[in-house]
């Protein structure tokens, strides 16, 4: 809000308006205030609706048309946010009281102390100034949500909703990503001589700087898993290029495999991430096999290991983020890995997609009505029977 | 509420004491313990991050962080202990954390954090350490 202030005085009193140019000529010349007259509080809504850059109201109670009251509670329908401040006689404590209920911010009594008046005037301008910066700082947010909601969007678009369609395997990659702008992604490669790549990661922490941290980490998978093939030294490279620049001390889990159609090899290095579980056929599960292991980004110069297992065919393998086993129930209670391998091994899904439904099923039925707090993301390989 | 050190007097104190989580300071022989009560996740990583800064305020040598009370930690809690780590580390002081329960020690060993934060079983063994 910035000098002159318009204010807007509404008195059926002609003397009214010569007198207060004059006694508030030396603010007028300094360029603090401005002054617009009405005679009534129909005049005075017209004038509101003419002049909107109005920051203030000043007004007689009694006058002949509308009066004092009743246009206090027309204001609010012109400008919501304007204030009035009243002009009643002396001791007319009913009428005052009326007009603080409905809504005036201040009254100066007559015969009107110019001194007073001033003082009144700076207060309510004040105010409105305070008010006016609320109200931006409140659309602020509002603009910030919805950054978020934007930033939510670009992270769900870059993950992968269509998938390799092959004989040799079937893969489907989900997510259900929390209200707030989590970190979770996962993603699917096709790689030279029919090899594919399949990654799940989680980032530390949420909102914008992890959503940022998990598009930089995407991207440097890709460029990698392309160029070096081999999981253990594509992780190496993502950390070595992570780690650069991260004063945030921000990191990734990240666990990265390629698949080999040839002779069903599941080649893989987890960098700290959980370890991904393996569905046998007779519904037996496998916790995978670490492979000594450090979370990406924080820990310079680490060489990643890689260790491999060869899936049989019909088996399945669930790469998830703690989201799926940390889910919880209004008891507090986790949903748990060992659940998770027990709900497929009752089910014993025969594809990828199915297994991933019976997954968020299970898990949304698991967690009822209990507010989910983190990304929930699942990509589920299956090798297939023949 | 966060509090410093207070001036004499008290060997233990409280540090914050918020949302499901409480960190309280405590000094043994010229080393600062920080423990941890509670659990640490999105919702309170930031205040876990905060208290654990007062204690780096003033030049200290050593600080231990102890988990014994401490249900569960997510990544963003990881991320705090990483961020102190490092912070000790520029101005060569020694830290450790101790007493982890079965899960924070899964979680420890699964995100690599044990290969790159040096954990101990008890608080005297990571005091030791810390002093050696």
């Amino acid at each position: 809000m910035e000098p002159p202030y318009k204010i807007l005085v509404v008195d059926d009193e002609p003397d009214l308006e010569p007198l207060m140019l004059q006694r508030m000529r030396r603010d007028i010349r300094k360029g603090q205030y401005e002054f617009v007259f009405a005679h009534d509080g129909n005049e005075a809504l017209e004038c509101l609706s003419a002049h909107e850059d109005v920051d203030m109201i000043l007004s007689d109670i009694n006058m002949p048309g509308m009066d004092g009251l009743t246009l206090l509670e027309q204001i609010p329908k012109v400008d919501p946010e304007i204030r009035a401040v009243m002009v009643s006689a002396y001791g007319d404590m009913k009428n005052i009281r009326t007009a603080m209920n409905r809504g005036a911010f201040d009254f100066v009594t007559k015969p009107i102390d110019f001194e007073d008046l001033r003082v009144t005037i700076d207060r309510t301008l004040r105010h409105m100034a305070e008010w006016r910066d609320a109200l931006a700082t409140r659309d602020k947010l509002v603009a910030i949500q919805n950054e978020l909601g934007v930033a939510q969007k670009i992270q769900l678009s870059v993950l992968p909703t269509e998938f390799p369609a092959s004989d040799a395997y079937e893969i489907d990659g989900r997510m259900e990503a929390a209200r707030e702008v989590g970190g979770d992604f996962y993603d699917v490669l096709r790689l030279e001589n029919g090899k594919v790549g399949v990654s799940v990661a989680d980032v530390s922490d949420k909102g914008v700087p992890a959503a940022l941290f998990m598009m930089s980490t995407l991207t440097l998978l890709k460029g990698s898993a392309i160029g070096l093939g081999d999981p253990g030294a594509v992780l190496t490279e993502v950390n070595t290029l992570l780690e650069e620049e991260n004063e945030a001390a921000m990191f990734v889990t990240l666990f990265y495999a390629v698949f080999n159609p040839e002779n069903g090899l599941f080649t893989y290095s987890n960098g700290g991430h959980n370890p991904p579980v393996i569905i046998h056929t007779d519904g037996s599960s496998t916790v995978l096999p670490a492979t000594n292991g450090v979370a990406l980004g924080i820990a310079p110069g680490y060489e990643y290991d890689e260790a491999a297992v060869t899936l049989a065919p019909g088996e399945t393998i669930i790469l998830y983020t703690d989201g799926v086993t940390e889910a919880m129930n209004a008891e507090g209670e986790e949903f748990g890995l060992d659940r998770l391998c027990q709900v497929l091994s009752e089910s014993r899904p025969t594809g990828a997609k199915q297994a991933n439904t019976i997954i968020f099923d299970a898990v949304r039925e698991f967690a009822g009505d209990t507010p989910q707090s983190d990304d929930i993301t699942c990509l589920t390989f299956r090798r297939s029977e023949s | 509420m966060v509090t410093n050190e207070p001036e004499g007097g008290a060997t233990t104190w409280t540090v914050a004491d918020t949302k499901n989580l409480t960190i309280n300071g405590e000094r043994k022989e010229g080393t600062l313990i920080a423990k941890a009560t509670g659990r640490i996740d999105g919702s309170n990583a930031r205040e876990f991050q905060d208290a654990l800064e007062t204690f780096l305020e003033g030049e200290i040598s050593s600080l231990v962080l102890d988990l014994e009370g401490l249900s569960y930690i997510s990544s963003a809690g990881l991320r705090v202990i990483l961020l102190v780590s490092k912070k000790l580390q520029r101005t060569s002081a020694q830290f450790g954390v101790c007493s982890l329960s079965a899960s924070i020690s899964e979680v420890f060993q699964i995100s690599g954090f044990d290969k790159i934060i040096q954990t101990h079983s008890t608080q005297a063994d990571a005091l030791s350490a810390v002093n050696t």
